[in-house]
């Protein structure tokens, strides 16, 4: 059966260290965030990050859904030396690999993940300014929202949401794979050219997405190397009798708020119904990584894609038909699981966005990224009588990601919002009221010193000189405010509120 | 192909579905109003704000590592 939806968006942006010679990202990295940090816990900063390091005791991101025992060198590494920090907000703010990552606190609706996904942003621009007060005036960090480098260097932006460990992992590989093969035409953020080597740029001069290119295989464990379109990394990060954690590694990550609106409300619907097995089980695509492929390279949205019992249908005709589906999965069994009121707002949005993307795209500039782009790169080539191969063409793709608000091509769009901005910025510093990420953030703020370590579905608590006590949140629904926020507020010390969580 | 049932659709406006009249976030918006009438402004803005050596720029944005 559906269990409620809580998701959240993990993002790793570029990263570029202008004015020096030889440029280590991993140093860039841990530079920028440092100097978030710094800036924040400094006196008379608010409540923005105290200097509490993330808990790795309970990863393990090599365990796999589908029951395997991994092998070890399939394993991600974890990397627990470099920074890694928990924000008052429930967010973890860390580096991975060779990128600065943030992920959003855990969030109850599409909308929530909307305004967390902003305050991300928000959080990685004045990290910016926070770092390049500290650098020498010849050198400058720059963060960029994009997922390849166009050289064949991808990284991801990955999306998490929580479902009913009961549903059959075979279920949830069929259906979902559908909606991420097609979902690409209002989610794609757009690129020009192809990283795929057998591609020309006379073939692809520009495609919907950043990712499909990257994409091998249809389910699997990596990330990095042969990705799969289905991602089987079981770390539920929750009660592992009761829940799953679907790690959806496809996506692009968005600028536009609709586009990351419509990608997650979407998506959880779709997996609201695999878990009810609600869907026609014909909706089923064949041989799905040429298929992604094949819907991101063709910007006309006519491509065929073969289906499981023979017949054809374009992306479009397919996103309908989950469209349709989902209209009457929320009438007969109502919108509890997937956000209540905002699922209808998904619905709502999702066949308006379909309705243009069939008779009128123009009408989704500032809505879809891809579509957004593409008017900019036309206009740009038009007015310089530019070639396809030009390379500013390349750099306006670029700096459509940029995410310093003087050079950002993006931000100067007017593109339409769904977030208030004064409650994305309020959002860098609060948790949201609905998930256990209240608790966390809620925690951080009145006992910064206690807290000794957190994680997603624990803190550990200093309580007197010598004592740790760990406080397991393994209910991703629990620990709201309307739970503890009471509590919370009536002790006045970690000792106190422990024992009242115990009674 | 897919049966389909749609076929009034495609006008670019929300048609009333029974889910959708409920709460719906508006369809148009200010922006795309924006983005359309005043190309020539914004291609005026990203000539001004365009990295200047586009060449070096692409050449040096290197991300190698992630996920």
């Amino acid at each position: 059966m559906a269990v409620p939806k809580t998701l959240g968006i993990e993002t790793e942006f570029g990263i570029v260290h202008r004015g020096v010679a030889d440029p280590n990202p991993i140093t860039a990295s841990s530079l920028l965030i440092n100097a978030y940090l710094s800036r924040r816990a400094e006196p008379g900063a608010g409540p923005g990050a105290p200097r509490v390091g993330w808990d790795f005791i309970d990863e393990t991101p090599g365990v796999d859904a589908r029951g395997f025992a991994h092998m070890s060198g399939l394993v991600p590494e974890i990397e627990t030396h470099l920074v890694n920090a928990v924000l008052t907000n429930g967010a973890r703010y860390y580096v991975d690999h060779a990128h600065p990552e943030l992920s959003t606190p855990e969030c109850a609706d599409a909308l929530s993940v909307v305004r967390y996904d902003r305050a991300a942003e928000l959080i990685l621009i004045e990290s910016m300014e926070a770092a390049n007060e500290i650098l020498p005036e010849d050198q400058e960090l720059v963060v960029y929202k994009n997922n390849s480098d166009g050289k064949g260097n991808s990284y991801g932006c990955h999306e998490n949401y929580l479902m009913d460990r009961a549903t059959p992992f075979w279920r949830i590989v069929q259906h979902a794979t559908t909606h991420f093969v097609t979902r690409q035409i209002f989610t794609g953020a757009g690129k020009v050219g192809s990283e795929a080597p057998w591609k020309t740029l006379d073939e692809v001069p520009f495609q919907l997405t950043q990712r499909a290119d990257f994409f091998e295989e249809e389910v699997g464990l990596e990330t990095t190397l042969k990705r799969p379109i289905v991602n089987t990394r079981d770390e539920p990060h929750a009660d592992p009798l009761l829940y799953r954690r679907l790690h959806v590694i496809v996506g692009d990550a968005n600028l536009c708020e609709v586009a990351t609106f419509l990608k997650v409300g979407t998506t959880a619907i779709v997996l609201a119904m695999v878990e009810d097995d609600f869907l026609d089980p014909r909706l089923t695509v064949v041989d799905p990584v040429r298929a992604l492929q094949a819907v991101s390279w063709d910007t006309g949205l006519a491509e065929p894609l073969l289906l499981g019992d023979g017949r054809t249908a374009t992306a479009l005709d397919l996103q309908w038909e989950l469209l349709e589906a989902s209209q009457k999965y929320l009438l007969q069994r109502g919108t509890a699981a997937v956000g209540g009121v905002v699922a209808e707002q998904v619905v709502g949005r999702w066949e308006s966005v379909l309705a243009s993307l069939e008779a009128r795209p123009e009408h989704l500039l500032g809505v879809v990224d891809w579509i957004t782009k593409r008017h900019l790169l036309e206009g740009f080539r038009a007015r310089h009588g530019l070639e396809p191969d030009d390379v500013r063409l390349a750099a306006l793709d670029l700096q459509y990601h940029d995410l310093r608000p003087e050079r950002s091509l993006f931000a100067r769009l007017a593109a339409e919002t769904l977030v208030d901005p004064r409650d994305a910025r309020t959002a860098m510093d609060q948790p949201p009221d609905d998930t256990r990420a209240f608790f966390r953030g809620r925690c951080l703020q009145r006992w910064p010193g206690s807290v000794i370590a957190a994680n997603w579905d624990s803190m550990v608590f200093e309580v007197g000189s010598e004592s740790l006590r760990r406080v397991p949140m393994m209910e991703p629904t629990r620990g709201t405010r309307e739970h503890v926020g009471t509590l919370i507020d009536e002790c006045d010390t970690v000792v106190e509120l422990l024992e009242r969580l115990a009674t | 192909m897919v049966e389909r049932e749609h076929k009034q659709r495609g006008t670019g406006e929300r048609t009333e579905g029974e889910t959708s009249e409920v709460a719906a976030i508006p369809a148009s918006s200010d922006g795309s109003h924006r983005l359309k009438e005043e190309l020539d402004d914004l291609l005026d803005e990203i000539d001004e704000v365009l990295e200047s050596n586009a060449e070096e720029f692409v050449k040096n944005y290197i991300q190698k590592g992630g996920e």
